[in-house]
């Protein structure tokens, strides 16, 4: 894979862009991290195999991982809008600009950028509900939790992040009122060394719940190895703390990259922002581990099933953020377009957002 | 802040700071012999791809130790037979083996990314582990850890007490006076790379094999960098190389403490400190030209060819 990024970056594949009618639909992907991270590109990388397997000799897809985010991406961006891809999907939040820039030089090609809010005549975005997971997450570490000390490895203090957290606390709130959240930032989406160090900090501070924004496995690494519990992000994390773990909020990302391809070839398109979650099963609760008691299994499986259906939504006021404003009033659920710009701690969280 | 939270935080930095110290121990062997290997990064990363390779088909921690430190005096073997026998520069030499070293071993690895192995479990050491802070600090870790004060130990004195030390002395402030006494250089500067190669291999395996165990694609991150900078901010001293590793390891942990205590300090500044400190030491030095000269090896960086002498 280095050497077909580095093939892309010489732009020695940028001669093949000759593209006609019954030739395949080519699809691009960007990555953040290497496709073998085992969280979230991985599962990138799934949905990807997965376009492939539904669409047979119909697509053609190309892949370029560990991107970084910020002058390189507009570099790789362009290379595989050169090299003749029809629709390119960029999958990390940073990759937001560079997108929409390539974008306006390649009107004919469709963009689908991640977790992102810009969009444009060929620039659309999705996004998954992961805060539906870290509800189910929240109640489950809320319970657990012996501390009464829930530590979180958040990775950049962007609106999903920053929600995600927010919901996390909120739940476990609900279901053990005495709950702290402790947040440590890491500043990087994939650094196992860092995620390690971070891990280790939270527990010497007395944190015995793990959960993580950061795509790694190697928190649950270091929550086996000290006997702690995690929670597994973006993939089935399972095996890497066979104890430790007590379950996985998976991403799925397979039906949607399906339907946004299925769209172009019938030129039936059109940008759009798009939110999947429980509902879509683009997310998924994996493997609930069996030493977990019997109570905490079946709330796991209670409050899945409750936000599945739509009766729960986790941002239904009255919310208050902690410095004591009103941000969500009484009656009201997030829209979509608010969800996105969710930029304050809910009252209890005693930290402030980093700027 | 408590006692048991400063405790855990200093067993924190020594664990952060040892994979620093091997790096950093193997290369100001090599630059005391008048070589500067910028190749420690690709060294490092594959002594950790091939460490965990190892330990992971044997299953056996001592053999990756052992494939990681062949695997580095490997890499730096190429990099001696470059810069001492064809003359090659070594400053871009060294750049060169380190990015060879970050893509071949992001290729040798890829088979195994993301497998997981049990790692090296804590040994206390009976006795000196209970003595009350320092013990928990310093004697409750694995084993490589008890291996690299071993080997500071060690280098002390051969450094500093034995024959073996001034040759690599001489070898490194004056070859051609050395040369002139009989000293064989170029064998002296093949074993000082080579013993730097090895101490490199060890250190990624630290990486792979203790600190994060399993094996990721550039998963040592710019510690061989630090490593570098780190002799220098030790101005060549075998005992200061290891507090300053300890330092740089607590530094490169700090931010990531105080948040959790609640600081509103931003995150990016507390985890530029390791940087800045030493930047401010190389400021230091340098301001006094002097004092620069005569801490660092004097024909460090230059070729040496015995067929050039009189």
């Amino acid at each position: 894979m280095k050497m077909k990024s580095l093939l892309l970056s010489l732009g020695l594949l940028a001669g093949a862009s000759a593209v006609q009618a019954e030739d395949p639909l080519k699809v691009g992907f960007v990555y953040v991290g290497p496709v073998g991270d085992l969280g979230w590109s991985y599962e990138h990388d799934l949905g990807r195999i997965g376009l492939e397997e539904h669409f047979g000799d119909k697509v053609e897809t190309t892949y370029v991982e560990n991107v970084p985010e910020g002058a390189d991406a507009e570099r790789v961006i362009t290379q595989l809008a050169k090299a003749g891809n029809d629709l390119i999907f960029t999958t990390s939040f940073g990759f937001m600009n560079p997108t929409v820039k390539v974008a306006k030089r390649f009107p004919k090609v469709t963009f689908e950028h991640a977790t992102g809010y810009k969009r444009s005549r060929n620039v659309g975005t999705y996004v998954l509900r992961t805060y539906e997971g870290r509800y189910v997450s929240g109640v489950a570490a809320g319970m657990m939790t012996k501390t009464n000390t829930i530590g979180y490895i958040a990775s950049f203090p962007i609106p999903e992040v920053i929600r995600d957290i927010n919901t996390v606390y909120m739940a476990a709130k609900k279901v053990n009122p005495d709950v702290k959240i402790k947040i440590v930032w890491v500043n990087s989406w994939y650094d196992p060394g860092k995620e390690t160090d971070a891990a280790n900090a939270l527990m010497d501070q007395g944190v015995d719940i793990l959960i993580q924004h950061t795509d790694s496995p190697a928190p649950q690494i270091a929550a086996e190895k000290r006997g702690m519990r995690s929670i597994g992000q973006a993939s089935n994390m399972s095996k890497f703390a066979p104890e430790a773990h007590m379950f996985s909020v998976r991403d799925n990302w397979t039906p949607y990259y399906v339907s946004v391809a299925e769209a172009v070839m019938n030129n039936t398109w059109k940008p759009s922002d798009y939110w999947g979650g429980f509902k879509e099963d683009m997310l998924t609760i994996e493997s609930i581990n069996p030493n977990l008691p019997a109570d905490v299994k079946a709330k796991i499986e209670e409050t899945y099933a409750v936000i599945k259906s739509g009766e729960l939504k986790p941002f239904t006021g009255p919310i208050k953020d902690n410095k004591g404003n009103t941000v969500v009033p009484e009656g009201h659920s997030l829209t979509d377009e608010e969800l996105a710009q969710v930029n304050w701690y809910v009252e209890g969280i005693t930290d402030e957002i980093p700027r | 802040m408590d006692a048991d939270l400063i405790t855990q935080i200093l067993f924190a930095a020594i664990k952060t700071g040892t994979p620093l110290l091997f790096i950093a121990l193997g290369e100001v062997i090599c630059e005391k012999s008048g070589i500067l290997n910028l190749g420690q990064e690709g060294m490092m990363l594959m002594g950790a791809v091939l460490g965990f390779l190892a330990a992971y088909t044997t299953g056996s921690m001592g053999l990756g130790v052992l494939a990681a430190m062949i695997m580095g005096s490997f890499m730096s073997l190429i990099f001696a037979v470059l810069v001492l026998q064809l003359g090659a520069n070594q400053v871009a030499t060294g750049l060169a083996l380190t990015i060879f070293g970050t893509g071949l071993s992001a290729f040798v690895g890829s088979g195994v990314v993301g497998q997981t192995i049990q790692g090296f479990t804590p040994i206390a050491i009976p006795l000196l582990s209970d003595i009350p802070y320092l013990g928990e600090i310093l004697f409750k870790h694995d084993i490589l850890v008890y291996l690299s004060f071993a080997i500071t130990i060690a280098l002390y004195f051969v450094v500093n007490k034995t024959r073996v030390g001034l040759t690599l002395k001489a070898v490194g402030e004056n070859p051609n006076a050395a040369n002139a006494i009989g000293i064989k250089v170029l064998q002296v500067r093949y074993l000082a790379i080579m013993f730097g190669g090895a101490m490199a291999g060890i250190s990624g395996a630290y990486m792979s094999l203790v600190y994060t165990p399993m094996w990721v694609e550039n998963m040592t991150a710019g510690r061989g960098w630090i490593a570098l900078a780190l002799v220098v901010f030790a101005s060549w001293r075998i005992g200061r190389i290891m507090l300053g590793a300890y330092l740089f390891g607590l530094a490169s942990i700090m931010h990531l403490v105080l948040q959790g205590l609640g600081w509103s300090i931003s995150p990016n500044l507390l985890a530029m400190l390791p940087y800045m400190a030493t930047v401010i030491v190389m400021v230091i030095i340098s301001a006094d030209h002097f004092k620069e000269k005569l801490l660092a090896p004097r024909s460090l960086g230059k070729p040496f060819d015995p067929r050039n002498m009189a």
